[in-house]
């Protein structure tokens, strides 16, 4: 479902990604660990058509998203780190736009709302205003609109950052019915390794914009002789900090985070 | 089509449902309308220049439409870390359509605001010449609401991050507005002034508009409009370039 061979990204001189090549089975779910800074959300960003790769090739669902944008933009639904709902407007509003961005039927996008909204059951508060939701209601309602057009692959960049454990719980139940039910293939990031332990059929560890290791749990803890995936993530990742430079995204965030970001 | 349509309705139903932004951003004007308008009445009547506030009124306008139309381009910059644009630029749309759907709200909520300002400034006193006249007068509103809708957009697709945000705000809107002939005629100006206020696109909406609605022109008609579309031509094939090269 989704193939990447030889990728890398390069920044001026910085290489961010440095040719790495692995494969996700449809229906698969696929968790993409590593430290800060160690290219995983370069990584999305070349998945999902916002960079262009230096070298190397990405298929998604046989299409490259280099070249046949459009194609592979339908095939895919994505949760970012930082929300991208509309506070301003409601949460059936979110879903329309979203139908409408992705050139479906009146009707079609009707069905599909009411659908997506009762499966994460946000559909009581669809007239509310989104700006009113709570953390794990917004993700919740992200993922929605992320499915809404029954994409084959849905990409989650960190979907659980800054949720508290029942919502965290939640979330991942939903991830996983929706896997087990629609065979949706999911790639997903996350820094806790017990999520990706629960949830994930495998795992990639990406640092230092190489991937290091990938595989199923168990046996990443084999390789390692670790007794716990953390242990595994340690072992291979070494235990130094990782400290980058805040970069513009970054410092927007905090100032989101001091001045309220829902805009 | 419903793309465009749809992100346009977007910037609208955000003006219409936030009257505290709305109530906001007249007051800015409204304060500038009382507090010059009224203190500097005596001494522009005295200088034989008729009342100030007719004067002004067209200036205020011109104003609130500039700020509203470029501050919803530069949300851009917001708008695609932490809001919807995001998503928008993974759909399977070009991101010409969403540019346009954006601009164009952004320049219909200019022209919603003002509207609004007219209102006040004929509570406080304003009469335009004629009824036909502020149908043409909108005629530069909707110009002044393009053009710097446009340029809102190239700045909020260029800029990285919030200070630079300030910054432009600062250093670009309060300068377009007071060398715009917003507050006094553009006639006998000393020479460095002179050539700022001329090469501000601003100056030409603010006489079409003083022009249109009371009669008083400083350059003429076809000067102004046909200067505001070239201008305006010109932000938005830029501001869609720099929309298509944004990378978040």
């Amino acid at each position: 479902m989704i193939r990447v061979d030889n990728l890398t990204k390069t920044f001026k001189a910085f290489e961010a990604v440095k040719g790495i090549s692995f494969h996700v089975a449809p229906g698969e779910i696929f968790a993409f660990l590593g430290p800060n800074g160690a290219g995983k959300t370069t990584t999305i960003k070349m998945l999902t058509t916002i960079l262009r790769p230096s070298s190397g090739t990405v298929l998604l669902d046989g299409l490259d998203p280099d070249h046949q944008k459009m194609a592979a933009r339908k095939k895919f639904g994505i949760v970012f780190q930082d929300s991208s709902l509309d506070g301003e407007q409601t949460a059936y509003e979110n879903m329309e736009m979203h139908g409408v961005l992705y050139h479906m039927p009146k009707k079609v996008r009707a069905e599909r709302i009411e659908r997506m909204l009762t499966t994460f059951e946000l559909w009581d508060r669809r007239k509310d205003y989104v700006k009113k939701f709570s953390g794990g209601m917004k993700r919740r309602l992200e993922i929605a609109r992320g499915l809404m057009h029954s994409p084959k692959i849905l990409f989650l960049d960190e979907p659980t950052l800054g949720l508290d454990p029942q919502s965290r719980n939640q979330l991942w139940t939903h991830v996983k019915h929706l896997n087990e039910t629609e065979n949706t293939t999911i790639f997903l990031t996350t820094h806790h390794l017990d999520e990706a332990d629960r949830v994930a059929h495998r795992i990639g560890i990406m640092d230092h914009g190489k991937l290091i290791a990938q595989g199923t749990s168990a046996e990443l803890k084999e390789q390692t002789g670790a007794s716990s995936l953390e242990d595994a993530f340690l072992a291979l990742t070494g235990s130094s900090l990782r400290d980058e430079d805040a970069g513009a995204t970054d410092q927007l965030r905090e100032y989101a985070q001091i001045h309220g970001g829902n805009r | 089509m419903n793309v465009i349509y749809i992100l346009w309705l977007r910037e609208i139903k955000r003006f219409l449902r936030s009257p505290v932004q709305v109530v906001g951003s007249l007051a800015q004007p409204a304060f500038f309308l009382l507090a010059l308008g009224f203190g500097f009445n005596p001494v522009f009547e005295k200088a034989g220049q008729g009342n100030y506030m007719q004067f002004m009124a067209p200036g205020m306008i011109g104003m609130t439409v500039l700020i509203s139309s470029a501050f919803s381009g530069v949300a851009v910059l917001w708008d695609r870390q932490f809001g919807s644009l995001k998503e928008t630029l993974v759909a399977p749309v070009p991101r010409l359509y969403i540019m346009i759907g954006r601009t164009f709200g952004g320049a219909t909520v200019g022209i919603l605001q003002g509207i609004l300002i007219l209102l006040l400034c004929m509570v406080t006193g304003f009469r335009p010449q004629h009824f036909s006249a502020v149908i043409s007068g909108f005629g530069f509103v909707a110009m002044i609401a393009t053009c710097f809708a446009g340029l809102g957009m190239i700045i909020g697709s260029t800029l990285k991050d919030m200070q630079s945000f300030n910054v432009v705000a600062n250093f670009m809107v309060m300068p377009m507005v007071f060398l715009s002939g917003a507050f006094y005629p553009l006639d006998n100006l000393p020479l460095i002034l002179n050539v700022l206020t001329r090469i501000n696109p601003l100056s030409y909406g603010v006489d079409g508009l003083r022009g249109t609605l009371i009669g008083h022109w400083h350059f003429n008609y076809v000067l102004d409009m046909s200067l505001l579309s070239c201008v305006g031509a010109v932000f938005l094939i830029a501001g869609a370039y720099s929309f298509s090269k944004i990378e978040i």
